[in-house]
């Protein structure tokens, strides 16, 4: 199980605070089970945490999943969060990746408009951003781009010029850098 | 371990449960049938010589009284209901179990696979209904899994911090046949000892305190930490209160133990828990009733945290210092740490605090309940088993019964489920050899779920029903007396219901009784009764819980009487 939530001896962070939110980069082993992903949700909801975002898919062990959850929340919320997906039944293993300690990418894919022939600035941005065309059609480019947070931020800022008409975003990915695991 | 069982060739997913029942130890279930369980019934009938099944007037009946047999017991109650609204009404049940940690076993049945997610006849996500109140649930989708999702399920009902696991069986399950073997009983997870340092450091926080206060809750019985929760408060001369929780798991005669704290608690509980400089929680959660104004509450206080579970260390509020894992364990460890220290002062303060609590008891407002439970007492033994329902009547048995034995008061205390009561003492006087056994009840829980009359009276229990009988909700009416001007919307019940002649429908006896001197006769009679006998005590509809907390309030704010303007208006 856990490390953070046995650890009975440090001093525990303060109940409901005001201290500042900040963002929680949670990764989670799971069981890969029908049901899980609702039991997760729902202790969200239940104990009134936000998630941001919420991204799982099997493990190179077919019995697994893992999560990656970007919640908002002070000390004391990511604590709780912790303690609290530890006690549930399908999740072997969780833990808060500091962000000095992960690699994170956000997956999306940007639907985008085009007139007639393609736009070398549009192409420009593309490759810039290191993302790939995935689909076109005479009145449309699909570009898939991976980044951080903040990098597929500014991709979105510097294609809305040209019609952005759809996208669709995952949320983060995390594993700790290094060859440390989970 | 050898399975209990030789597996047989073959046997249906229904054989399997039943039998696996039996394998886990259990011998009496409670609950109601209906289409969806038609094969586990027909089980169940085959093996009535092996293990009891108690029919209920209804699910919610049959979940409180699976949860009472578990309080009382120590083991995991098991419930059984059909699809959909035999399902949905178990929730309340489950919820009470969830919210005061008792390990639960709920077996419902499930429309056939094929029909499942159709909105089929007496279909309902269960499972998914149950999510937020249970510690985890199964569906069955193969009698193949049948044994072994059961034995996990005791498992984890009764592993840690106990909990109710709901496993849904859709009916083609229970109809189709296996193979598979019925699995042995599992071994709990076991509770992990605190690391040394962590003992080192919360055996000095105990050493350098002046005015130590164990606050002890549901988890002390739990743990079966009694004797180890004393031998350390002896070591350390600290003074023990406790949740409603945590009552009868302390002799309430023990010169150390104040009794309740919290909202309605003992004058000297409250007064000593606001007084300590070190409060050590075994077992306890911290739960609003118990702390009041949380700012207030952890002032100029240290806090040491013993608990089974990691995550209700700073749940509620922050603590100084945790021992997380087995309380018998860590309690033992920490008594043979001390150095036997007597602290004079913080007992003389503690005297101080105890005459004040007896001088504040004549003007307690509640001398017609007290001498209703003092009479009551004096014909129960130690080991009696009490349940209570929920409201005024609740506090005042929690204030005033003297609870000597763990596991003989059985209350909703984190739910807080009206209607809890009958149900409930039905299963817990099965759990304890079916001896005498006591409800104290309101006239507004009892009208909840009186039905399970039917049940005491079929089972022939010997059941005493003492119900305070004020024509009102008095608790939600001693608010409205407080805090809305005396505006008592919808808590008068002026309903004319004559529960001694409902009793005497049901097939039991009774007894009215309006003033004191009806009082003796009426219990002589109740419990001379071989069954169920209801004895409706009048008492004064405006009859307080006192003290009181006012809600988010701190001990500064704590009634012991009634304002003077409250009571001309009586």
């Amino acid at each position: 199980m856990t490390t953070e939530a046995q650890a009975g001896g440090s001093k525990t962070p303060a109940a409901p605070t005001t201290a500042a939110e900040a963002k929680i980069l949670i990764g989670a082993i799971v069981n890969n089970h029908f049901g899980v992903l609702t039991r997760v949700a729902e202790l969200f909801a239940k104990r009134c945490y936000n998630i941001e975002s919420l991204v799982v898919g099997v493990t190179d062990d077919p019995n697994y999943s893992r999560m990656t959850i970007v919640a908002m929340g002070d000390d004391y919320i990511r604590d709780q969060i912790v303690k609290q997906l530890s006690k549930l039944y399908d999740v072997h293993r969780v833990d808060v990746i500091p962000d000095e300690q992960a690699s994170v990418r956000e997956h999306m894919l940007v639907k985008i408009y085009v007139s007639g022939s393609t736009n070398a600035a549009l192409t420009d941005a593309i490759n810039d951003f290191g993302a790939k065309v995935i689909d076109f059609s005479p009145e449309s480019i699909t570009a898939e781009v991976t980044g951080d947070a903040a990098s597929n931020d500014r991709f979105v800022e510097k294609v809305k010029p040209y019609g952005v008409l759809e996208i669709c975003r995952a949320g983060a990915q995390a594993l700790y850098r290094g060859a440390r695991c989970l | 371990m050898e399975p209990p069982h030789a597996p047989p060739a073959s046997m249906t997913g229904a054989e399997a449960i039943v039998r696996s029942l039996i394998a886990q130890g259990v011998e009496v279930v409670f609950g109601y049938p209906g289409g969806s369980v038609l094969d586990l019934y027909d089980e169940l009938y085959r093996s009535s010589d092996q293990i009891r099944h108690v029919l209920t007037a209804h699910e919610q009946g049959a979940a409180h009284a699976a949860d009472g047999y578990a309080r009382a017991t120590g083991r995991v109650g098991v419930v059984i209901a059909t699809s959909g609204p035999g399902a949905t009404n178990l929730v309340t049940g489950i919820a009470t179990a969830y919210l005061d940690s008792v390990p639960l076993v709920a077996i419902t049945g499930n429309v056939i696979t094929p029909l499942l997610g159709k909105d089929s006849f007496q279909e309902v996500d269960i499972i998914g209904i149950t999510i937020p109140v249970t510690k985890h649930s199964f569906i069955v989708r193969s009698a193949d899994e049948v044994s072994e999702v059961l034995a996990e399920a005791f498992k984890i009902a009764a592993s840690g911090r106990p909990g109710p696991v709901l496993i849904d069986v859709p009916k083609d399950v229970q109809a189709s046949r296996t193979t598979a073997s019925i699995a042995a009983p599992r071994a709990l997870v076991a509770a992990p000892l605190p690391l040394e340092d962590d003992l080192a450091q919360a055996a000095a926080m105990l050493a350098d305190s002046k005015r130590p206060y164990l606050y002890c809750g549901g988890g002390v019985s739990c743990a079966g930490a009694s004797d180890e929760l004393l031998r350390l408060a002896d070591a350390h001369d600290a003074v023990i209160g406790c949740s409603m929780m945590g009552l009868a798991a302390l002799p309430s005669s023990h010169p150390r133990n104040l009794g309740m704290t919290g909202m309605h608690g003992r004058e000297a509980s409250i007064l000593a828990h606001a007084r300590a400089d070190l409060v050590v929680a075994v077992g306890a959660r911290f739960s609003d009733r118990a702390t009041g104004n949380k700012a207030a509450y952890v002032k100029d206080t240290r806090f040491l945290h013993i608990d089974i579970d990691a995550a209700e260390v700073g749940k509620n509020i922050a603590v100084d210092h945790a021992l997380v894992g087995d309380l018998k364990g860590s309690l033992s460890a920490l008594a043979s740490r001390a150095v036997a220290t007597r602290r004079a002062a913080w007992q003389d303060e503690v005297a101080d605090m105890r005459a004040k609590e007896a001088a504040h008891a004549h003007n307690a407002g509640r001398l017609a309940a007290r001498s209703v439970i003092e009479s009551v007492r004096r014909r129960t033994e130690d080991g009696t088993v009490v349940a209570t329902d929920v409201g005024q009547h609740q506090m005042w048995v929690a204030q005033d019964y003297p609870f000597e034995a763990p596991r003989t008061h059985l209350t909703s205390g984190g739910l807080g489920t009206m209607g809890y009561g009958l149900g409930a003492a039905i299963g817990g006087c099965l759990g304890n050899h079916a001896r005498r056994t006591v409800l104290f009840t309101g006239d507004g829980s009892f009208a909840m779920n009186l039905n399970e009359m039917a049940t005491a009276v079929s089972l022939g229990v010997p059941l005493v029903i003492c119900i305070f009988n004020n024509g009102a909700l008095g608790m939600v009416r001693q608010w409205q007396t407080l805090f809305f001007s005396g505006r008592y919307s919808n808590t008068v019940l002026d309903r004319k219901t004559d529960f001694v002649a409902l009793a005497r429908a049901f097939g039991a006896n009774g007894r009215r009784v309006d003033g004191p001197d009806d009082l003796e006769p009426a219990l002589d009679e109740a419990f001379a009764s071989t069954g169920p006998f209801v004895v409706d005590c009048a008492i004064p509809t405006d009859d307080w819980v006192l003290p009181m907390i006012p809600p988010g309030g701190t001990v500064a704010d704590m009634l012991t009487e009634k304002p003077q303007e409250m009571e001309m208006t009586r």
